[in-house]
């Protein structure tokens, strides 16, 4: 393997990372306030199709960006509805969401399968940055959306660390009683960061049907929803720890494309498995490890909050 | 020590069916450490939350420095200097300090760590409660997290701070500590009130005592014109039988022996470490302890629900140790849990159901169905033998209340005429009409022979109730005293850690 193939496979890893990056980024601002989502890969899939068909009527990347961002937060709302609201099992919800999504996509794609898209996500290389070897050709020679999600991570971390809205956000998933008696609206912060969950989710989506294969087909988030709802635990629920998964998901998936191209006689299936496998992997290392630290999971998440019960 | 700072006129607050509070009156002066004092469902905690804006009073009115004030909310409250300290903490585990101190306050979007850090160490220093900023609260002992709150409260610019029962956690010496940081403040000129039921922390700590009956205030006095006899005649509103209730010696032959028991708690940490233990026939053995010191896990290790790491239980002869819990309740243990509502007993089944719980099996309900005519009469009978109250038999029992819970419980753990009862936290949340039933049959049932291990934190009534006295901290046992030579201060010394064993005081 040569240099250059390396540093390809590293630049593609970043290109097939983001879309999961996107969804597990939603899912850890949708969990760090106690809400889980499993509906991911439902929401990523209704933010492809509606992002695609936007796409298609206006030719406007950025209208069919916002309309895909929308797509999945109606449907993070729907979920909001059913274990904010109603306090309904949040697994059973989530994976209600995720059929719904997959069905209803499907139907509204119907008409669009096969389409080319009329516009679709072009790589933009930074100027100056990207002309940096090695690391300009990894890191800055992507399309916008990349660049959108490089800003996300810091501005997320950021937000979720350093500032009242973000201690609130993480006082509401961790002990929901003692930030609402300290005047936190907790009904609210979740709904809030439930819908954002699936807003990010839904750009997860577009990035597939705009940029990765400018197309709609049904069923194309292929299990990267569920990944990125591994990738969250992996990451600890952390953004910045989320990007190292989210890329090296990409990479294993990066990975096995080349080894088919340079004719690596191994099954295609058994390398489409190995992001899927890695998954189990890395699930079992980590649980592992953080078992009994004092880190990571919100202590109130998939728990309805009830003022009247203690 | 005259400038009023908080009074309450004819309050009144009622829940359906309940009158919590009526015509109560509450004067409370800055400067001055103030007792609430009352039994269980006394309208103290009510009449409190009605303070601090949790509650809207239904009459009445309060006035703050001779102000009158109407709370809609608990911010309202803190607004006005009113903050309280619950008896369940309300923290974020893994946030630090710092980070709880800053939840819910108003300022800047970006958090200034830095400046909140430097104004809880001048709290903190000013008023001898002594915290580290940075660490986080799952890493603290119950006493510093109380410290905790408190600072969030003096943080917030309280300048009448409500404790309710901030001693029912601690340890006597950490009881100490916070009374002598809780005067501090009131040289300060800051109000405090604690709510409590325990005599001896009035006639201790408090500079005025206000005692609550049965919703209404019934009189306010300076501790130093009052004694407890009077306090206490003033709280039930009877003279009470002070002194021991259990006063028949029968104790006989060894009934139950631990024998270095270790078990690990759900963490796969070492909760009770080598526990050596008899306890006898006819004897109540109690185990004395500030709560989450191991109490639960032997109390687990005993009933087989709690897999044994090391030693051996034995009972009358034979070998309970890591035994299925079908064949422990065959050998006549009998349970009563800490949490009998999720443990004890099933809150959606009938009273029928839940008395057959354990001793379905028993064939004169019916070889392969259950016989309803023998089950209903065997619950009507246990019910009316032990008083309890309820609707019928076939109601769910989560419509009961906990003195009847309680009763239900026991009825069914002595019916199997047991030789060892495990009861933990027996009392816990009963009033004195129930507390006092429970204690009549575990005395009943000692007094027929068998081995009673009553696990408490009340020291009131381990001294009213015990034979023998052992403490337990951090999952080791401390030592085990004869009720008549146990000293409370070495109980309390005991229980803080201090190993006070010499000779053979170990029975």
């Amino acid at each position: 393997m040569t240099f250059n193939m390396l540093i390809a496979i590293l630049a593609a890893a970043i290109t097939s990372g983001t879309p999961i990056l996107f969804a597990a980024l939603g899912e850890i601002v949708t969990e760090k306030s106690g809400v889980q989502n499993l509906g991911l890969e439902g929401m990523m899939l209704v933010g492809a199709v509606s992002g695609f068909m936007m796409g298609y009527l206006t030719h406007n990347l950025f209208l069919a960006v916002l309309v895909a961002a929308l797509g999945g937060g109606i449907l993070a709302l729907i979920h909001s509805f059913i274990t904010i609201t109603l306090k309904a099992n949040q697994v059973v919800s989530g994976l209600a969401l995720t059929i719904f999504g997959t069905g209803l996509s499907g139907y509204l794609g119907k008409p669009y399968i096969g389409m080319p898209a009329p516009v679709k996500f072009e790589i933009v290389p930074i100027p100056i940055l990207s002309k940096i070897p090695v690391i300009g050709t990894i890191f800055f020679n992507h399309n916008l959306l990349v660049y959108f999600s490089y800003i996300l991570i810091f501005v997320l971390w950021f937000y979720i660390y350093r500032t009242r809205q973000g201690l609130n956000l993480r006082a509401t998933g961790e002990n929901p009683g003692a930030a609402d008696s300290l005047g936190v609206n907790v009904f609210r912060l979740r709904y809030l960061y439930t819908v954002i969950g699936g807003m990010l989710a839904g750009i997860g989506g577009a990035y597939l049907s705009l940029a990765s294969a400018p197309s709609w087909v049904e069923n194309m988030s292929g299990g990267r929803g569920w990944l990125a709802v591994a990738l969250v635990i992996f990451a600890v629920w952390n953004p910045a720890r989320a990007v190292f998964g989210a890329y090296l998901f990409g990479g294993v998936e990066a990975l096995g494309y080349r080894m088919q191209a340079i004719g690596v006689t191994v099954s295609p299936f058994f390398l489409n498995m190995m992001p899927y496998l890695l998954t189990i992997i890395v699930l079992i290392i980590v649980t592992i490890n953080t078992q009994h630290k004092h880190i990571g999971e919100p202590e109130a998440l998939g728990k309805s909050y009830d003022r009247e019960e203690r | 020590m005259s400038e009023i700072a908080v009074k309450m006129v004819g309050i009144r607050k009622t829940f359906p069916g309940v009158i919590a509070n009526d015509q109560v009156n509450l004067e409370i002066f800055k400067g001055e450490i103030h007792a609430l004092l009352g039994e269980n469902g006394a309208g103290k905690s009510t009449l409190m939350n009605i303070l601090t804006g949790l509650y809207k009073p239904d009459k009445g009115e309060i006035f703050l420095d001779d102000v009158h004030v109407d709370f809609k909310s608990p911010k309202d409250a803190i607004q006005a200097g009113v903050g309280m300290v619950h008896q369940n903490f309300r923290l974020v585990k893994p946030f630090s300090v710092i980070e709880n101190v800053m939840l819910g306050q108003k300022g800047s979007s970006i958090l200034n760590i830095e400046e909140t850090e430097a104004r809880i160490k001048g709290i903190s220093h000013r008023f001898g409660l002594e915290v580290h900023p940075k660490a986080k609260i799952w890493q603290l002992s119950i006493g510093e997290q109380q410290r905790v709150e408190i600072i969030k409260m003096l943080y917030k610019g309280a300048d009448i701070l409500i404790l309710d029962e901030p001693t029912a956690v601690l340890t006597p010496q950490e009881v100490n500590d916070l009374f002598k940081i809780l005067r501090n403040m009131a040289n300060e000129g800051k109000a405090i009130v604690f709510i409590t039921h325990k005599m001896h922390e009035v006639m201790d700590f408090a500079d005025r005592i206000t005692v609550l009956r049965a919703g209404l205030s019934v009189k306010s006095m300076m501790k130093i014109d009052t004694d407890t006899s009077e306090l206490a005649n003033l709280m039930v509103g009877r003279e009470i039988a002070r002194g021991r209730k259990n006063t028949n010696k029968t104790i006989g032959e060894v009934a139950l022996k631990l024998e270095n028991v270790s078990a690990l708690n759900d963490k796969g940490l070492l909760a009770l470490d080598k526990f050596t233990l008899e306890v006898h026939s006819g004897e109540i053995l109690a185990i004395a302890g500030v709560a989450g010191n191991g109490q639960r896990i032997l109390s687990e290790a005993i009933t087989g629900l709690r897999e044994l790491t090391n030693g051996k239980i034995i009972l009358y002869g034979e070998d309970l140790s890591n035994q299925s819990i079908r064949e422990i309740i065959d050998k006549g243990v009998a349970f009563v849990p800490e949490d009998r509502y999720g443990m004890g007993l099933a809150a959606n089944l009938s009273v029928i159901d839940n008395v057959l719980l354990k001793d379905y099996r028993n064939k004169k309900y019916g070889i392969n169905f259950l016989n309803s005519n023998t089950t209903r009469a065997k619950a009507i009978e246990l019910v009316e033998k032990f008083d309890v109250k309820i609707p019928t038999v076939d109601s769910p029992v989560k419509m009961m209340s906990g003195g009847n819970l309680q009763k239900l419980l026991l009825a069914r753990e002595t019916d199997i005429d047991p030789k060892l009862i495990v009861a933990v936290y027996p009392i816990r949340g009963l009033d004195i009409g129930a507390t006092d039933f429970v204690h009549e049959i575990l005395i009943k049932e000692k007094n027929e022979g068998a081995a009673v291990l009553l696990i408490s934190e009340d020291l009131d009534e381990i001294y009213k109730m015990a034979d023998r006295i052992a403490v337990i901290y951090e999952g080791r046992l401390m030592g085990v005293l004869p009720v008549e030579e146990a000293k409370l201060e070495v109980v309390g010394l005991m229980m803080s850690g201090t190993d006070v064993r010499e000779g053979d005081s170990n029975v």
